[in-house]
């Protein structure tokens, strides 16, 4: 009888999660169809124009790996090696490359306030969701064939399962199995195409509950803070390696994004 | 001091999906900032106004607002405009593709 | 033939990629760094988390067992019951605050078991990372050894599992004596709302 009466009281419980769990589908539907994203993307394209810095030069001769210029599909094919740096690149770290050369602004000030507020949003982000909008409906083809591509593939997914920090945590301790959640949040695995495609190609995103577009580095840089690590640098090499190591495992896949989400 | 707006107006079977997007900060009482937020909104097709709207501070930051019209042709003249408690506005203009 | 062996064997390693422990461990320390009340050590890994890491989580059973009997000796279990107030338990339950670079030195941690966990039948908003605890004490009782069993679990999971990807909540310094007996309680007191 016992079990009876536990079992009837399972299922209201699951019906109620299937039913928000559709709302949560048509809500993330309707913001895919018209985003404050694309508000960001507008301003990017400003400040991508912009002539700024020492040399009074606006990004427009910027190389982010098909050419000087050339966005469309870059963000792509991100990230990638550069010969002119000899290293591994992700998008924010080629802006700043092309800010301190371009506009001869020092890394320093480029790097600055990389992560804006809701009141102010930094230059950056409205750049990046720039790049990436120009990237929307664009195949994945995130190259790992050069030496350092695949070294840093390597130590990417090293990077992934690397356990440590005040609670022993790995981005597999969370990202490493399928259908779990945490709280009402489902994780995908980043590790494997599917749980990689279906999530990399909506960052970077807007965050309706911050009213702000978030990059990939923030997304790196908040997902060590609820670790409880200590903080990563800014576009470091561990930081690029974790991000080229999803995003070949995305590869193939269309580009979606900004994205929109909660 | 306005930030951008965008706006896309499409034709379909009988009438005019519209969607808007707008740059508001929309603070609210909650907040301990001084009241900033979007009051009205009006929709003008071909010069002619078919929507006005009174919105409140229940509405979040950055709005984007999606309606439909009835009816509308190719290369109608949509405009929406906003108003808000400070007596700030901003508008945009887009042809119904 | 001599020179094209040892181009092969300079080549070699840059063929595989594949980077050391060592080197890992070295990049994490030298990429990240102290912000707020966490110390760049703590990206630095101690003997289990490096054996757990080279393993996959999945060390041999005799070197797990070794594992888990040294994190056993870690545990000061408290004299007497370790049953505390099950109503203070749900809040440290509940709670996901405490232990980031953002939260200020000082402010009581939570467990943010619901995190991971189902707890009471009544909180749907609950993680499934970690198994269901719900009716926890109805099945097992409230002895001394169940509570013993919990209060080790939560101070330190893996003196039970050596790789397990709980927290070592007490031994981390996250939660204190009296937290971990608040929740003791919460999963083990009939009254609680995990076993109704």
């Amino acid at each position: 009888m016992r079990l009876l009466v536990s079992l009837v009281c399972a299922l209201p419980l699951a019906a109620f999660a299937q039913d928000a769990k559709k709302e949560i589908e048509k809500y993330q539907q309707m913001l895919g169809e018209g985003s404050p994203a694309e508000l960001w993307e507008v301003q990017g394209e400003e400040l991508w124009k912009k002539p700024q810095g020492p040399k009074k030069a606006s990004l427009e001769r910027c190389d982010l790996g098909l050419g000087p210029g050339k966005v469309a599909g870059a963000y792509a094919r991100l990230p990638r090696y550069f010969k002119d740096t000899d290293k591994v690149q992700d998008l924010e770290s080629r802006l700043v490359s092309c800010m301190t050369e371009l506009q001869g602004r020092s890394p320093k000030e480029a790097t600055q306030r990389v992560f804006g507020n809701a009141d102010r949003p930094a230059e950056m982000e409205y750049l990046v969701a720039y790049i990436v909008g120009q990237s929307r409906g664009h195949k994945m083809a995130v190259p790992n064939s050069h030496p350092k591509e695949r070294a840093a593939y390597e130590l990417g997914k090293k990077v992934f399962f690397y356990r440590a920090g005040t609670w022993d945590f790995s981005c597999a301790s969370c990202h490493g199995e399928t259908d779990k959640r945490i709280r009402m949040q489902d994780l995908p695995v980043l590790s494997e195409r599917e749980g990689a495609q279906k999530a990399y190609t909506t960052w970077p995103a807007y965050r309706v509950s911050n009213s702000q577009l978030k990059t990939m580095q923030w997304r790196i840089n908040d997902c060590y803070r609820q670790m409880r690590y200590p903080e990563p640098e800014f576009a470091s090499e561990a930081t690029i390696a974790l991000t080229h190591f999803m995003a070949v495992t995305a590869n193939g896949a269309p580009y979606r994004g900004p994205g929109t989400k909660r | 001091m306005s930030g951008p707006m965008k706006m896309r107006a499409t034709l379909a079977a009988g009438y005019t999906d519209v969607r808007v997007l707008m740059t508001h900060p929309m603070t609210t009482a909650q907040s301990n900032q001084p009241l900033h937020f979007i009051q009205s909104v009006t929709v003008k097709q071909n010069g002619r106004t078919v929507v006005e709207a009174q919105i409140s501070q229940a509405v979040s930051r950055n709005p984007v607002f999606t309606f439909r019209l009835k009816g509308g042709a190719k290369g109608d003249k949509i405009e929406v405009s906003w108003l808000d408690n400070k007596g700030e506005s901003n508008k945009i203009e887009a042809s119904v593709a | 033939m001599r020179v094209l062996t040892f181009a092969l064997a300079l080549a070699a390693p840059l063929a595989l990629a594949e980077p050391s422990a060592r080197h890992v461990e070295e990049i994490h320390v030298r990429d990240f760094h102290t912000k707020g009340i966490v110390k760049r050590e703590a990206v630095a890994q101690d003997g289990i988390l490096r054996i757990c890491t080279i393993t996959n989580d999945r060390p041999p059973a005799a070197l797990a067992q070794v594992l888990e009997a040294d994190q056993l000796k870690t545990i000061p279990f408290p004299a007497g019951s370790l049953m505390g107030d099950w109503k203070r338990g749900e809040n440290i339950a509940q709670s996901g605050r405490g232990m980031t670079w953002t939260d200020p030195a000082g402010t009581p941690n939570g467990g943010s078991c619901y995190n991971c966990h189902q707890l009471a039948a009544k909180e749907i908003s609950f993680g499934t990372l970690g198994p269901t605890l719900l009716a926890f004490g109805k099945k097992r009782g409230s002895g001394a050894d169940v509570q013993k069993y919990v209060y080790g679990k939560i101070y330190n999971a893996k003196a039970y599992n050596a790789c397990s990807q709980m927290p070592r909540l007490g031994w981390s310094g996250t939660l204190t004596e009296q937290q971990i007996r608040d929740l003791v309680a919460y999963l083990l007191d009939p009254a609680s709302p995990v076993n109704q």
